[in-house]
């Protein structure tokens, strides 16, 4: 592999000055996905700065009512942290999902949102792969894309957000804040992702060089009930091929607030807002739900092997709504 | 110093008693070493490059930049490696696969061929510089998947003849009241054991010395030696803890291509593979495309079974997998065909895998087993018991022991069989539809000629030396507790080493063959130690060695069916919303002649029914349709099942003795995963009434197959 230099940051402001002294230093995380892509070829960054250190690992109440969370806090912290079960518990339920425990261990929350997807034509090196290597093409359209996106791809890239975690915050309205060379912002979680268009390899709003500081749960009462189903290939340590973080408010049978996220579908966590359209204000029952399901989908575009991904993510969302509803479904 | 031999008071039986590994303590703690991280002064590592094309011939191989990268001291490749012997045929009967005979010509048969090996002062050195290796080729068109009635299949014998045939099929399955005629599927699976291929070579003091992980250090002794025509007392081998073989760790390119740069740069070299390395290097099971005819009478009785199966292999090496060889076992019929046929593509090599053969086949056949019993109303168990052969269905000889219906009553016990309404798709727990299944399983116990050396030291232990290897099965433990037995003393009184080729031949780890052609060995010597004791006063300080050789005794046993069996049972879960398939919990009762260690025999026997759960529902190999290379070959893109996906496995085994069989084991590496992956499938069916021929049993497979909850049997 590439050599490469190492640098602890001490602090924000240093971090960021030293990924704008030099284009090809990355930041170093958990490096749960970072290292593994550096010793296949994928990544090979000149200069790694180790941002673990930063002081960034508190989780805050804001004002407002919601929770600010540390860029370097752990996903195991994240996931046990009292008020994020209690008022989110969908989010902890996502993280849980994810990795292991040893990964989860070094995992942070800003790296989880910038990890890269795991399409295997992207983590091959040696081949062709729009994302990794601009204009050389993109083999899974015409190969295997059995694990690939069915909103939001274009014929340049299908490649899924691998992210669990991201869907939750996705769901609930999260706001990522940043740190760069020309100073501090900050953007909602569902406008950090770029489209995939004809840019694949331009996945995030980030400015060059941005250090991702907090990410920001605004006051959602609604998120206390909430669920994420995350469906594999095996028990535990896969990737999801669909998942979905939903959270329901129901007064009187109807449905008076609906966050509905979907994971594994697209180049990034999936809002669905034409389903949430169709569950504000209407009965809280299976053809509700089912009608929410479909207004969402209507727009998938499946390849010839992942068609298989609309009815799974329709049943998904049907029987996670229909969860949790629960007792106040008719 | 002399001291007496050890006295009648000895104690006996530490055989049949659990017994933690001996090693286990240096393995928890890293104290145990392997191979890829033995200290070597002076080391040089090397990384081997593979060709990213599918089929052609190398053009140029562009060395000239890379030799001035930091570090970096050679690069091998055909157009300067030295010419091997490869004309040969090896201890197991087959010739070298060329994959591992690295660097010979221009010629490249797949994707992932070693094309050259970059040798480095570190193996960072040597990976960067591997990488920036530029190589280019003349493209040539290629084909790599596998299709049912490919024209290029020929009938190929692999260890068994290619086709057996008795009585007149089509006229047979005319006259049954009951047909099944089914094609089955299994993709192509990769060993994946954890630790992966790692080899040193250094030339010391004229011998060439290769520390390495593999499944025989004397295989793979005799291996290089007769490849680089060298003597064969000039070569040694040591591989003294392995992390898994599965059947991959035999002769491969690490080794090769590290005693070719040992010897250019006459210094120590060593290679490892990466995991993505491993999928087209070291073997894996070939994807099967199976049909199976079974024709009976209105009470289940067969009169008709066809088995075919058709597997891949590489345009440079011929492979079975001979998955209908285990219904020349299990199944007796009227009219009775089978027949293994391959069909050479651009594909890497396949090889053994854990019971390769019987884990496939016996997927195809007891799944059409339990699809005839649906048919008949006969329960499954009854069907397979009916069906018994008496003698060797092909071979018309006799069973050594014949224990399968002993299976089959206390697993039927145990697992609450008799309480189960055979009728599929009935069973709910909330939104998941419940099912159980059975299936048969069957295993070769064959012995072959080992020697061993066992000394009686002056201190009143002993010493036994073999050529076996322990590659995580417990190895090492059974033949300290065979030899404690043997010799009339206690397991802590015997000292037993292993994986080093100067302990003279043996049995390698593989075929569930090792433990008792070692055992056989070690009791020999044992026995003839004793008897010298018999009449020694006393030992000198060297100690008294006896050594034997199991050749003719191997030779004179008797000609039978002998084989291991057992019965398979597996109850799961079916989310039909969301296609995921649980398996809640398996149990699997065994007849495999002596156990020697309890503790190890039941973890082998959890890890071949794990690996059963893992080729039912996850397991597959992927290659881009396009290429022909491998689509994300590592563990996370190779699906093996984690412990959230191995619920509780229950195993037992029931007395399997045969008086005539002078060591009574019969091995228990493989027998575990045969017929777990039906047992799986045909509970999947109990579960939803949908019948699932292509593994793995995936989630799109379940959400495309008919909603039949409630309903009926139904045929997909």
């Amino acid at each position: 592999m590439k050599e490469f230099g190492y640098q602890r940051a001490r602090d924000v402001t240093g971090a960021v000055a030293l990924l704008a002294a030099d284009p090809d230093a990355r930041y170093l995380g958990g490096g749960t996905n970072l290292v593994d892509l550096m010793k296949t070829g994928v990544e090979r960054p000149a200069r790694l700065v180790d941002v673990r250190e930063l002081p960034l690992d508190r989780i805050e109440p804001t004002a407002d009512g919601g929770l600010r969370i540390g860029a370097t806090v752990t996903n195991s912290d994240l996931a046990a942290h009292p008020e994020v079960r209690r008022r989110y518990p969908a989010l902890t339920q996502a993280v849980l999902a994810g990795a292991s425990g040893q990964l989860r261990n070094m995992a942070t929350v800003g790296g989880n949102l910038l990890q890269r997807t795991r399409c295997g034509y992207f983590t091959d090196a040696a081949g062709p792969c729009n994302k990794r290597n601009p204009g050389s093409g993109c083999p899974a359209v015409a190969g295997e894309h059995h694990n690939h996106a069915v909103l939001g791809a274009s014929g340049h890239c299908v490649a899924v957000h691998p992210s669990d975690m991201g869907v939750a915050l996705t769901a609930f309205d999260a706001v990522v804040s940043y740190e760069s060379a020309d100073g501090p912002g900050e953007r909602p979680i569902t406008d950090l992702y770029l489209p995939v268009g004809d840019t694949p390899h331009r996945e995030t709003a980030l400015p060059p060089g941005a250090l991702i500081t907090h990410v920001s749960l605004p006051a959602a009462p609604v998120a206390a009930r909430s669920r994420y189903r995350k469906v594999r290939e095996r028990a535990s340590f896969a990737f999801a091929i669909g998942s979905v973080a939903a959270a329901l408010d129901i007064e009187d049978g109807r449905i008076r607030e609906a966050r509905l996220a979907l994971g594994a579908v697209a180049s990034r966590p999936w809002r669905a807002r034409a389903a949430e359209a169709v569950l504000t204000g209407a009965p809280a029952d299976g053809a509700t739900f089912a009608a929410a399901a479909d207004a969402e989908l209507a727009a998938a575009e499946p390849l010839p092997d992942n068609g298989y991904k609309v009815p799974l993510m329709r049943n998904l969302v049907v029987a996670v709504l229909t969860e949790l509803a629960g007792r106040d479904a008719r | 110093m002399t001291t007496t031999t050890p006295g009648p008071q000895a104690v006996r039986g530490a055989v049949g008693v659990a017994h933690t590994r001996v090693e286990g303590r240096d393995k928890v703690t890293g104290a145990a070493r392997y191979a890829g991280e033995i200290p070597f002064a002076d080391l040089a590592h090397g990384w081997l490059v593979l060709s990213t094309v599918t089929r052609g011939r190398i053009r140029t191989v562009q060395t000239a930049p890379v030799l001035d990268m930091p570090g970096v001291l050679t690069v091998l490749h055909h157009g300067n490696a030295p010419r091997l012997n490869t004309d040969y045929i090896g201890m197991l009967g087959t010739p070298p696969d060329p994959t591992s005979a690295v660097f010979q010509n221009d010629r490249v048969p797949f994707a992932g061929w070693p094309v050259a090996l970059v040798v480095a002062e570190t193996p960072e050195e040597a990976r960067e510089a591997a990488e920036a290796l530029v190589v280019t080729y003349d493209q040539e068109p290629h084909e790599t998947v596998l299709v049912d009635g490919h024209p290029g299949a020929y009938p190929a014998a692999g260890h068994m003849p290619a086709e057996t045939e008795k009585g007149d099929l089509e006229a047979q399955l005319a006259a049954s009241a009951h047909v099944v005629d089914a094609r089955y599927t299994t993709p192509e699976e990769q060993h994946s054991m954890m630790e992966p291929h790692a080899a040193t070579a250094r030339w010391e003091g004229g011998r060439l010395e290769v520390v390495d992980s593999n499944q025989g250090a004397g295989w793979v002794q005799s291996e290089l030696a007769t490849m680089f025509s060298l003597d064969a007392s000039s070569v040694r081998v040591r591989s003294e803890h392995i992390g898994g073989g599965f059947g991959s760790k035999g002769l491969r390119a690490h080794q090769v291509s590290a005693v070719m740069a040992a010897t250019a740069l006459q210094r120590p070299v060593r290679v490892v593979l990466t995991r993505r390395q491993t999928f087209s290097l070291a073997g894996y099971r070939s994807p099967t495309t199976q049909r199976i005819r079974l024709g009976a009478a209105p009470d289940g009785r067969l009169l008709a079974l066809e088995h075919r199966s058709l597997n891949q292999t590489s345009t440079v090496y011929e492979f079975v997998e001979p998955s209908a060889g285990v219904a020349r076992v299990l199944y007796d019929a009227d009219a009775h065909r089978t027949a293994n046929h391959v069909v050479r593509l651009d594909v890497p090599s396949p090889t053994w895998m854990r019971a390769p053969g019987e884990a496939p086949g016996s997927f195809a056949i007891e799944a059409a087993l339990d699809e005839l019993a649906e048919r008949t109303g006969v329960d499954p168990i009854e069907l397979r018991l009916r069906n018994e052969p008496h003698v060797g269905p092909v071979s018309g000889l006799p069973f050594s022991s014949h224990n399968l219906a002993a299976c089959f009553r206390e697993g039927a016990r145990r697992f609450g069989w008799a309480d189960r309404d055979p009728r599929p798709g009935v069973r709910r727990d909330g939104r998941l539809l419940l099912g159980t299944g059975t299936a048969a399983a069957s295993f070769g116990a064959g012995a072959a000629p080992s020697t061993a050396l066992v000394t009686a030291e002056a201190d009143r232990s002993f010493t036994v030396r073999i050529a076996a290897a322990d590659i995580g099965t417990g190895a090492r433990t059974a033949l300290t507790l065979i030899a404690a037995d043997a010799l009339g003393t206690t397991p802590e009184q015997v000292h037993v080493r292993i994986g080093d080729s100067d302990f003279g031949p043996a049995m390698i780890a593989g075929g569930s063959m090792g433990t008792r052609s070692w055992a056989w060995a070690v009791t020999a010597a044992a026995a003839e130690l004793r008897e010298r004791l018999t009449v020694t006063t006393s030992v000198p300080p060297e100690g008294i060695t006896v050594r034997s050789d199991t050749t003719a005794a191997v030779g004179a046993l008797a000609q039978k069916e002998r084989h291991s069996f057992g019965a398979q049972f597996a109850e799961v879960a079916v989310d039909t919303a969301t296609g995921e398939v649980r398996v809640r919990r398996m149990l699997g009762v065994f007849a495999a002649g002596r156990i020697v260690n309890p503790l190890t025999a039941r973890n082998q026997l959890v890890g071949g029914m794990t690996w059963g759960i893992s080729m039912a529902l996850h397991e597959e190999a992927v290659r881009d349709r396009n290429t022909g290379g491998h689509y994300a070959p590592d563990l996370a893109g190779y699906h093996v099942a984690t412990h959230a996906d191995v619920p509780d496995i229950e195993v037992d085994w029931v007395d399997d003795h045969d008086p005539d069989d002078p060591v009574g084991i019969k091995g228990v590496g493989e027998i575990g995963i045969v017929g777990a992956a039906a047992a799986v499938a045909n509970a999947v069916w109990h579960a939803t009434g949908v019948r699932h021929r292509d593994l793995p049993i995936r989630p799109d497979r379940v959400l495309a197959a008919p909603a039949s909850a409630g309903g009926g049997a139904a045929d997909a």
